[in-house]
């Protein structure tokens, strides 16, 4: 119920201060399994995408999060959790009780194999260049793992103005999210030459 | 039919007024849904004509919007009018910001302007603070803004980065918030009936814009300035002030003017509008676009809110000093 009434009012705000245009251009919003990959700029990246996308996609798409940064407060890890129903990530490997190191891509794989859509950061961080930073390997190796997942890039715009990093207050500017067309792994594609070719379909959004 | 608009109360005839409005509306929306109803043969005359359609059915979609935003204002009354600018001035703002790349050093400025200066502005039009509402931005504000930039310890395109920032404010606050103002004006001998001075202002600046606009078209003289304007010609322009001047005379019977006074007006406010304009068209060139939004397609995803109140933006603070000192208020 709280989380109902947060999301009602974080997306009023949202659009308020950016309204989070969606610009749907190489697919429909459609209901089905996808990953969708951005670029990375700023923590409002993800309440971007989350507001921008039609509300029976928002229940059904989760949201990667940075286990570091989205669990660092209590009312930050209930926002995560109970709002976005975000999927924590690790950006540092760590070792389990057995020493074990965890793969930090299982979580997504949990979600993925339940039937849930993703929102990916390939970059792995924030940039402040305009053009994305090189993509990590993770996305290739879900795409491998999942080939009937779509994979959709996505372009936000101008997310780094709202709220440059170390600044807390947002300021309003418009913002908006290009969704592209889908792309997949060729057949025998190397892992960098698919990242390459998914950073540059990333990048080709910002000009349509 | 005079005389008993005459008997009314003050807030009665302004009621009378948007039935009017509202009417004339409901007649086009029903008049172009008739037309749009009917089968076209010609193929190539049906896409003329469909793409004319389309930019008569936006047209009218803005105009039942504009009337119902003050149609809201006036009925809830008092501060909720000044909150309904407000927000007309926020949306126009983030507009002009989002189409001027600011610097990530200027986060600081715009917090400022956005949600100090811009209330403030409109408090103090509410609360009829009409001699710090006059000075605030002008004075204060475009002394504090540079001195938060500063601190900002960014000195690279400074001066380019301030003069954007309080471009902006000048025109989308400080213009706008005139419009509420002129509702607060208390002219004696004129109480209830100060929306009248509004809807005075916002339809002699129409009529003239509209007349210009139509008058360029069919002239087709040169351009005066063609890298700012393709249209923008002396003739067109003299043509769309005369008409908006005749129709401020016109109406003179709802202001508190006499028909000579209310032709002074009209012009002041219309000379105000389209040169207003025409320095919008400036910043809209300097910026590489035509207009503020392209109807959704635009990157930003900006809606244009500002190409339909350029020019009332300009021509609100002229014509609300002109009405104040005009009364001595």
């Amino acid at each position: 119920m709280l989380a109902k009434f947060t999301s009602f009012i974080l997306l009023g705000l949202v659009r308020l201060l950016t309204g989070a245009q969606a610009r749907w251009h190489g697919c429909p919003p459609k209901a089905e399994q996808r990953i969708y990959f951005a670029n990375h700029q700023s923590h409002v990246d993800l309440v971007l995408i989350w507001a921008a996308l039609p509300s029976e996609l928002r229940s059904i798409t989760r949201p990667i999060a940075a286990k570091d940064y989205w669990t660092a407060s209590r009312f930050k890890k209930w926002l995560t959790s109970a709002v976005f129903n975000a999927i924590y990530v690790d950006r540092v490997r760590t070792k389990d009780a057995a020493g074990v190191e965890q793969d930090p891509l299982e979580p997504l794989v949990d979600a993925l194999q339940s039937g849930d859509s993703i929102i990916l950061f390939p970059e792995g961080t924030r940039g402040h260049l305009p053009e994305p930073q090189s993509f990590k390997a993770g996305l290739f190796n879900l795409a491998v793992q999942f080939p009937q997942v779509v994979l959709v890039p996505t372009w936000i715009h101008n997310v780094q103005r709202v709220m440059p990093k170390g600044e807390v207050i947002p300021v309003p500017v418009l913002c908006s999210v290009t969704f592209g067309t889908p792309m997949q792994v060729a057949p025998g594609e190397e892992r960098w030459a698919f990242l390459d070719r998914a950073r540059l379909n990333v990048i080709a959004l910002r000009d349509v | 039919m005079n005389q008993f608009l005459r008997a009314l109360s003050g807030s009665q005839q302004v009621a009378a007024l948007f039935f009017l409005v509202f009417g004339v509306l409901s007649l086009a929306s029903a008049a172009l849904l008739l037309v749009s109803l009917r089968e076209r043969e010609d193929g190539a005359f049906k896409a003329a004509f469909g793409s004319d359609l389309t930019d008569l059915r936006r047209l009218l979609r803005h105009s039942w919007l504009m009337v119902a935003t003050f149609w809201l204002g006036w009925v809830l009354g008092g501060w909720f009018a000044i909150s309904v600018f407000g927000l007309v001035a926020f949306f126009a703002l983030r507009e002009f910001i989002t189409l001027s790349p600011t610097h990530r050093s200027d986060h600081r400025s715009l917090i400022l302007a956005f949600f100090v200066v811009l209330p403030v502005q409109f408090w103090l039009a509410g609360g009829r603070h009409f001699d710090l509402f006059t000075v605030f931005i002008p004075v204060y504000v475009f002394l504090a803004l540079p001195l938060v930039g500063a601190l900002a310890d960014d000195p690279h395109r400074f001066l380019e980065r301030n003069a954007k920032m309080q471009w902006g404010i000048m025109v989308c606050v400080y213009g706008t918030s005139h419009v509420p103002a002129l509702v607060r004006l208390e002219i004696p001998g004129y109480a209830d009936k100060s929306a009248f001075l509004v809807f005075f202002l916002v339809l002699v600046v129409q009529t003239c814009m509209l007349v210009q606009h139509l008058a360029a078209r069919k002239l087709q003289r040169s351009p005066y300035a063609p890298h700012i304007s393709q249209s923008f010609n002396w003739t067109s322009w003299a043509m769309g002030v005369a008409a908006g001047g005749l129709a401020g005379g016109l109406l003179a019977g709802i202001t508190p003017f006499k028909p000579g006074q209310a032709l002074a007006m009209a012009l002041i406010a219309c000379v105000a509008g389209t040169a207003g304009h025409l320095v919008m068209k400036a910043l809209k060139r300097d910026r590489g676009i035509t207009h503020w939004g392209t109807e959704g397609q635009s990157i930003t995803g900006a809606s244009g809110l500002l190409d339909r109140v350029d020019a009332l933006c300009f021509a609100a603070p002229i014509f609300f000093h002109s009405v104040r000192w005009f009364f001595s208020l």
